[in-house]
C-alpha cells in the first residue's frame, strides 16, 4: 500500500530541523492537554500510598521498602502515557504523512522519545523526590534517587517507544505494552533501586549509576531505529 | 546445491521434508533420551557433594540450553523474515516461540525442584542467572501475546520480529550472568578445564543435549507443517494434497 521510499527523490533530507519541529511539535500538545500529563501524577501518588497502609507505616518498613517502591511507582506510573505516544497520530491520519514525509523518521521517533521522557518522566521524578521524604529517605539520597529515576525513566520511554510502534493500531493495547516492556526493564530496576538503596546505607555505588547511563545511552542509539522500523511495519 | 535451498522455501516442498524428516527426529530422539536417561539415571556415579540430587541435571541443562537456542534462532529467523521477505523464516520464528518458552518453563522447573534441597530455597530472587532465565520466559510469552494481538498475518509477522531482536539482549544476558555477577548457580562444567565431570557423568548428559535437540527439531518440524498449512491454506498444492490424502471426503 506503501511504498518505503520517499515519495520524490529530491526533497532534501534535515535530520535536526525533522528533530526540533517534532520536538515542538509533541511539547505543545502535551501542555494543551494537561490533564494527561496530570493523571499519571496522581497515580503514582496513589500507588506510593497504597503501599505503607497494606504492608507497613513502621519507620523501620518504610526506609526499606522506600527505594523500591518509589521505582516501581514511576515506571508503572510511566507506562500509562505510552499508549498515547503514537494513537493519535495514528487515528487522525498524521502517522502517515509522517512516513510519506520523506524526512528521517528516526529523528522523529527520537524526538517523540525525548518529548515523552519531558513531559511524562521529569514530573514523576520532582514528586518522587518529595515522596522520598515520606518514606524516611535520608536527604543525601534525593540527588541518587533523582538521577538514577532520570536516567531509568528515559531507558523505559526509549523501549515503551519501541513496544507502542510495535502495538500501532492494535485494539487495547495497554497491557501488551507493559508485557512487552517491563520485563526489559528488570535489569534497569535492579540497577537504579540497587543505587538508591546503597546511597541510603552509604555504601559505595558500586558502579550502579554508571550502568544506568550506559543502559540510557544504548537504548537511545537503538531505540529510534527500531521504533521507525516498528512504525514502518504497523502502518503497512 | 541451491536449487535444494530454493525449493526447500517452496511450501509445498518444504511441507513434504519436514514431513518425512519429522518422525526420524522423533524416533531418533526417543531412543537417545531412553539411552541418556539410563546412563544419567543408573549408570552414572552419585556426586560427592550433591548425592543423587544431581542427576535433575541430565533434564535441566539441555532444556535450559535448548530454551537460549530456540530464541537466537527465533532472533535469526527473525532477522532472515525482515531483511530477505522470506515468509518461511518468519513461521519458523512463529513455531519456535511456544516450544522454546515450553523449554524455559521446565528450565526454571527443574532448577526450582534441585535449588530446594540444594540451596534450600525453590526461589532465590537475587540470583542473576534465575532472574534473567524467568525475564526470558516472559519475553517468549510477550512475543506470542504480540503475535496474537495483531490480526494481519503479514503485520504480526514483521511486528514480532522486531521483538524478538530487541530481546535478544537477554540471551547474552543469561548467558554470561554466572561469569557477571555474583550467582548461586554454578559455573559451567562440560567445557571447562579446571571443574571437569568424569565421564560417566558427562557421557549421558551430553546425549540427552544431543536427544531433546533432536526432540527440538521435531517439534518444530511438526509446528512448522501446521504453520505451513495455516499460512497456505487457499493455496492450489493444499487443496490436491488433501485430494490426493483422502479422495473420498
Amino acid at each position: 500500500m506503501m511504498s518505503d521510499k520517499p515519495v520524490a527523490d529530491t526533497i532534501e533530507l534535515r535530520p535536526f530541523a525533522t528533530f526540533r519541529a517534532m520536538l515542538w511539535r509533541e511539547l505543545k500538545l502535551a501542555f494543551r492537554r494537561p490533564s494527561d500529563l496530570i493523571n499519571p501524577l496522581f497515580f503514582f501518588a496513589i500507588v506510593v500510598t497504597l503501599f505503607p497502609v497494606a504492608v507497613s507505616p513502621l519507620p523501620d518498613v518504610l526506609k526499606v521498602l522506600g527505594p523500591g517502591v518509589v521505582w516501581v511507582a514511576v515506571l508503572l506510573a510511566a507506562l500509562l502515557p505510552l499508549n498515547g505516544l503514537f494513537g493519535q497520530d495514528h487515528e487522525d491520519g498524521t502517522l502517515e504523512h509522517y512516513v510519506l514525509s520523506g524526512q528521517s523518521l528516526v529523528a522523529m521517533c527520537f524526538a517523540k522519545i525525548v518529548a515523552l521522557w519531558l513531559v511524562s518522566v521529569l514530573p514523576l521524578v520532582i514528586v518522587s523526590a518529595v515522596v522520598a521524604q515520606s518514606y524516611l529517605l535520608p536527604s543525601s539520597v534525593v540527588p541518587i534517587l533523582v538521577t538514577s529515576l532520570s536516567l531509568g525513566g528515559y531507558s523505559l520511554c526509549a523501549l515503551g517507544a519501541v513496544a507502542a510502534g510495535l502495538t500501532v493500531g492494535v485494539q487495547r493495547a495497554s497491557a501488551l505494552i507493559a508485557l512487552l516492556v517491563l520485563p526489559l526493564m528488570i535489569p534497569v530496576i535492579i540497577f537504579g533501586a540497587r543505587a538508591v538503596s546503597l546511597a541510603a546505607v552509604e555504601a559505595s555505588l558500586s558502579g550502579a549509576l554508571d550502568m544506568l547511563l550506559a543502559i540510557a545511552i544504548l537504548t537511545s542509539l537503538f531505540a529510534p531505529i527500531a521504533t521507525a522500523a516498528a512504525v514502518r511495519i504497523s502502518l503497512e | 546445491m541451491w536449487k535444494f535451498f530454493h525449493q526447500l522455501a517452496s511450501p509445498p516442498h518444504f511441507y513434504r521434508l519436514a514431513g518425512l524428516f519429522a518422525p526420524w527426529l522423533l524416533g531418533l530422539s526417543l531412543v537417545g533420551i531412553v539411552i541418556g536417561l539410563y546412563g544419567g539415571l543408573v549408570l552414572a556415579p552419585a556426586d560427592y557433594q550433591q548425592g543423587d540430587a544431581f542427576r535433575i541435571i541430565y533434564v535441566h541443562v539441555p532444556s535450559a540450553y535448548l530454551s537460549l537456542m530456540a530464541y537466537t534462532m527465533m532472533a535469526v529467523a527473525s532477522v532472515i523474515g525482515l531483511v530477505w521477505r522470506m515468509k518461511l523464516a518468519h513461521a519458523v520464528a512463529a513455531a519456535a516461540a511456544p516450544i522454546g518458552a515450553s523449554f524455559t518453563f521446565l528450565a526454571l522447573a527443574t532448577g526450582s525442584i534441585w535449588g530446594r534441597p540444594m540451596w534450600g530455597t525453590w526461589w532465590e530472587w537475587g540470583d542473576p542467572r534465575m532472574m534473567t532465565e524467568l525475564i526470558l520466559l516472559f519475553l517468549y510469552l510477550g512475543y506470542m501475546a504480540l503475535r496474537s494481538a495483531i490480526e494481519d498475518r503479514n503485520k504480526a509477522d514483521r511486528a514480532s520480529a522486531v521483538l524478538a531482536i530487541v530481546g535478544v539482549v537477554n540471551v547474552v544476558l543469561v548467558h554470561y550472568s554466572v561469569e557477571w555477577w555474583s550467582s548461586l548457580h554454578q559455573g559451567q562444567t562440560i567445557m571447562n578445564e579446571d571443574a571437569r565431570m568424569p565421564t560417566s557423568m558427562l557421557a549421558p548428559l551430553l546425549i540427552m543435549i544431543f536427544a531433546f535437540t533432536l526432540f527440538f527439531g521435531a517439534a518444530l518440524l511438526q509446528r512448522l507443517r501446521a504453520e505451513v498449512l495455516e499460512r497456505e491454506h487457499s493455496a492450489r498444492w493444499v487443496g490436491r494434497m488433501l485430494a490426493e490424502e483422502q479422495p473420498n471426503a
